[in-house]
């Protein structure tokens, strides 16, 4: 074995590759790892594996790790860890290692490589399946390999099979329905002690199995006592395999045990040049067939064996180490006091029951096994070994430690990572708690890094002792996914950064990028906010684009808005049931603004609908909406009228849209599309015309989002960004200005449009929102029906209405709660009568303004009401051309 | 993660589908629908504990939508089947 340098809490220690840190350390002689969070008492090693619930440490080489068992790291030359006192530290450096994720179907996942894992997994191979293997451990072959058995050559040779998958260093973190798993599998940190920018460090696997088998084994258990926590105090397989592999701290030990295993370890540790004082077994009497297995060989190499008792209480050194055991049998008498440097403990095995509680398989309490077993009845899951209770003939008796008096229990550690002590459960129980449930969350029991791996069934056991019930009358172990701690970077894999989610941007985009324009999150497109001239903030740029679309001629890209191709001789029959509006009548060439609710009669979204042809329709939607309205017309073409010939395509990429906005847009168009009709008689409000503009095939429409006169270009996308180009060149002299959404929110709330998602939020029908005109009386339509349920016909709704505020400088912060005028500066509570959708500073009116939804807002017209110390009048929510004269030019 | 049968397409997983609550719920006629009914058909929907017949499209995939017998309780799919097609018998 190679030498492997590495640093622990400051040291330089040398220790062999392939060893955990624990082990490292332990063999550099380290017994005192850290002090425990809450009561600073001094910790060691406690067990092997996952479940350690004192060995705590934060990695600080490579890519870093807050906080992990040091029974779980594998040494690396280089590595720098250091002990935690419960808490971790996040590194403060960007994590620059590589992750990923793989997907793989599998006939047959097994869970766990012990030995009944592996004789799981052969006996699929050998059927031909296709079967994936995993195992968390650095090494196959669970206990048996801790043990230093030799696992059979035909259970390895089985994993070397064509359809065998085999990863070790790979946890199943969760199972889920129809033979779903999630596990994840570390891939370098055993290698080097560097950051892992090439070889991605973890792979997370999602795998889905026909059958999955579950061979988890099972922890060790510890025994409740006084002073149980002391380093130098281990579970008897973990001190056992310690030793083995070339620890030589200890001298002697004394085996506390309440089965036949830590007659199995006393015997290990004897072999390997320990001194075992003492087996003491709280078991008088033994089976022949544990007699002549366990009892016998021990009594055979000389051990002294204390039948009937058990460990009390311990002593320690002056840092706390452990230097004596105090034995005990209340019925005989006997007490003793025996000095050792290692007590081993062996309080029966928990099987590790997790990964089947996630699918809701319940564990069943075996009393002859004193554990919590699983034995599965559900057809596509199996569960074998240990898990399944294949280790009876271990004889444990139900013990979970010894009677012991409200001082002495203050310092019986029953969940050593929360300091939660037998007393913590006893005042629980005083406090009338039972359900393992309220136990967990009165003591904090279970809750920590280890997640109750070894308290768990522990805490039964003793709630139940304390209250007279067997372990399973307490309640049922119920765990959650992730079975270990998970790094997020592993769950994400490459869907970090730019990647964390798609993004669309639009043909322009790259133009709107170097103008300088910071970008709005619109769903999953990128939007610009505004374009900032040099020294300009948000006000000031905004002010100047909402004055050039008012006063000149200003450009904006609407790309982004939702577009829906529908075509079929039934598309304006549909439409109709779709909007409240008719549709079916509209000529061919012209557009319709519509609004769509829900069945229950409430704003769904809305959009401007294009006749292009007789049978086909072009739908707009809003930019965030797209994909639900999609999905809604499926939904009713496809459930409720497939009588109808319809056929809806998404062409919301295909088409690149330039809207030019304000009096000089007239110009602008004439100047792009010179042999282009344009007068005010011949391209009327709502009219579609085809034609080249600058060159380029489009269909222009004259659409107004702000009330000005405006024209909406349309060309393929592909052709997006040379259109902007143009209309940039040509409008120059006409000062053609680029806007983005922050003034096309303030024109359109000028005017009083609505947003549908600002001004509603799925509870306003369209009579709330003022628009009763769009209500067709002649035909039915989706919800129209809801209307006149008595809660949405009440007259006092909350309805939409402006506000202006008394201080015109003001600015109401958008989603405002607001009282009636005499609440005017008030401390809350104070009754409410709205709240603000809209706000924003008018350039045009040279005030703040804002839209509102108001209980009763129609008659409230010309109130004050009070927002804090400020107030505002509530008007009707249209501010600017009430006369709609402006979108003629 | 749910595995579910597309009769289309064939199992794939859950993160394709979009689900669509009950399945073979009468859409009444606007027009002659007491508020009774109206609301039950808006609002009321049954959440059985076991076998439920339920409408799932498979949004991510061939986009069209079916019904499926599934057990809420352990998550085992029935038999599917398309809209406007006789509904299979409730599984055992």
């Amino acid at each position: 074995m190679s030498n492997v340098t590495f640093k622990f809490d400051g040291v330089d220690y040398v220790g062999q590759a392939g060893d955990s840190l624990a082990t490292a350390l332990l063999k550099n002689g380290v017994l005192h790892f850290t002090d425990s969070t809450y009561r600073d008492r001094p910790r060691g090693v406690m067990s092997l594996w996952i479940d350690e619930p004192n060995a705590l440490v934060n990695i600080d080489s490579g890519a870093g790790e807050p906080m992990v068992q040091a029974t779980t790291v594998e040494i690396t030359d280089g590595l720098v860890a250091r002990s935690l006192s419960g808490i971790g530290d996040l590194p403060d450096t960007r994590d620059l290692s590589r992750y990923d994720r793989a997907y793989r179907y599998a006939d047959v996942l097994v869970v766990g490589a012990g030995l009944a894992g592996l004789a799981e997994a052969k006996k699929y191979a050998d059927q031909g399946k296709i079967v994936i293997i995993m195992d968390d451990k650095p090494e196959v072959g669970g206990h048996a390999q801790q043990c230093g058995e030799i696992i059979p050559a035909e259970l390895l040779a089985a994993l070397t099979r064509e359809n065998v998958t085999h990863l070790q260093r790979t946890t199943v973190i969760g199972t889920y329905d129809q033979g779903y798993a999630v596990a994840v599998e570390r891939r370098t940190d055993h290698v080097n002690s560097k950051v892992s920018t090439d070889v991605a460090r973890i792979r997370t696997w999602h795998v889905r199995a026909e059958h999955t088998v579950l061979a988890t084994g099972a922890f060790q258990r510890p025994l409740v006592f006084e002073n149980n926590d002391r380093p130098g105090i281990m579970l008897s397989h973990a001190a056992a395999t310690y030793v083995e592999r070339g620890v030589t701290k200890f001298k002697t030990a004394v085996v506390v045990t309440v089965d036949n295993q830590g007659y199995v370890d006393a015997i290990r540790l004897h072999k390997s040049g320990i001194r075992v004082l003492a087996i003491v077994d709280v078991r008088k009497k033994l089976s022949k067939a544990s007699k002549k297995s366990a009892r016998k060989p021990a009594e055979k190499l000389g051990i002294r064996i204390i039948k009937g008792a058990t460990a009390l209480d311990t002593n320690g050194t002056l840092d706390g180490i452990l230097s004596s055991v105090v034995i005990s049998d209340p019925k005989s008498g006997l007490k003793e006091t025996i000095a050792t440097d290692l007590l081993a403990i062996s309080g029966g095995w928990t099987p590790t029951v997790h990964l089947a509680t996630y699918i809701g398989i319940k564990p069943t309490w075996s009393k002859k096994r004193a554990a919590f077993i699983v034995r599965s009845k559900v057809k596509s899951i199996s569960t074998v070994g240990m898990l399944a209770g294949d280790f009876e003939e271990y004889e444990p008796a139900v013990f979970f430690g010894p009677e012991l008096d409200d001082t002495q229990a203050l310092v019986a550690y029953v969940d050593h990572q929360r300091d939660a002590t037998l007393r913590d459960l006893r005042r629980a129980v005083g406090a009338g708690m039972i359900s393992i449930e309220h136990v967990k969350r009165y003591t904090a029991i279970g809750t920590a890094h280890d997640q109750g791996k070894t308290s768990g069934t522990l805490t039964m056991g003793l709630i139940g002792n304390l209250v007279g019930l067997a372990p399973d009358e307490i309640g049922s172990l119920t765990f959650r996914p992730p079975y270990i701690a998970v790094p997020f970077a592993a769950l994400a894999g490459r869907e970090r950064g730019l990647h964390t989610e798609p993004i669309r941007t639009t043909s322009m985009h790259s133009w709107h990028v170097a103008a300088g324009a910071p970008m709005e999150d619109v769903g999953q497109w990128k939007r610009p906010w505004f374009f900032p001239k040099p020294g300009e903030d948000l006000h000031a740029a905004v002010l100047r684009e909402c004055r050039a679309a008012r006063n000149g001629v200003a450009v904006m890209d609407a790309s982004t808005l939702g577009k829906i191709d529908i075509q079929g001789k039934d598309a304006g029959a549909f439409l109709d049931q779709v909007y409240t509006n008719m549709f079916s009548t509209l000529k061919v060439g012209m557009s319709r603004y519509g609004l769509m609710c829900g069945v229950d009669g409430m704003v769904f979204d809305d959009g401007v609908t294009t006749r292009l042809g007789e049978n086909h329709w072009l739908m707009t939607t809003t930019t965030g909406g797209a994909a639900k309205v999609m999905d809604w017309l499926e939904e009713w073409l496809q459930t409720e009228w497939p009588h109808l010939e319809v056929f809806c395509t998404s062409v919301t990429e295909q088409i690149a849209t330039v809207a030019i906005v304000g009096p000089k847009s007239r110009e602008l168009l004439a100047l792009l599309s010179p042999g282009l009709d344009v007068s005010k008689e011949g391209f009327a409000f709502m009219e579609n015309k085809y034609a080249d503009v600058a060159g380029i095939p489009a269909r222009i429409a004259r659409i107004s989002f702000s009330g000005e006169l405006a024209y909406e270009i349309n060309v393929s996308a592909w052709y997006g960004l040379e259109l902007w180009l143009k209309v940039m060149e040509l409008g120059a002299p006409l000062g053609v200005t680029p806007y983005g959404t922050e003034s096309l929110h303030v024109l359109r709330a000028e005017k009083g449009f609505v947003i549908v998602g600002q001004e509603t939020d799925g509870t306003q029908t369209p009579d709330d929102l003022g628009m009763d005109w769009i209500i067709s009386k002649k035909k039915d339509f989706i919800g129209k029906r809801s209307f006149s349920r008595a809660d949405t016909s009440r007259p006092d709704r909350h309805q939409l209405v402006g506000l202006l505020p008394e201080t015109s400088e003001f600015v109401i912060p958008e989603g405002s709660y607001f009282a009636e005028v005499q609440h005017k500066g008030a401390t809350p509570p104070i009754p409410h009568i709205g709240y603000v959708t809209s706000s924003y500073f008018s350039g045009e009116l040279n005030r703040s303004f804002a839209m509102a939804l108001v209980h009763n807002g129609r008659a409230r017209i010309g109130e004050r009401v009070a927002i804090g110390n400020e107030t505002a009048v509530i008007t009707e929510p249209i501010f600017v051309d009430k006369e709609n004269v402006r979108r003629d030019g | 993660m749910l595995h579910i049968p597309c009769p289309y397409c064939g199992p794939r997983d859950e993160t394709e589908f979009h689900y669509g609550a009950g399945a073979n719920i009468f859409y009444p006629d606007p027009a002659i629908a007491t508020d009774e009914e109206w609301s039950k058909f808006v609002f009321i929907r049954e959440n059985p504990k076991g076998w439920h017949a339920e409408r799932w499209v498979h949004s991510a995939g061939c986009r069209r939508w079916f019904n499926v017998w599934r057990n809420t309780i352990t998550h085992e799919f029935g038999p599917t089947y398309k809209p406007f097609t006789e509904q299979p018998k409730r599984p055992v």
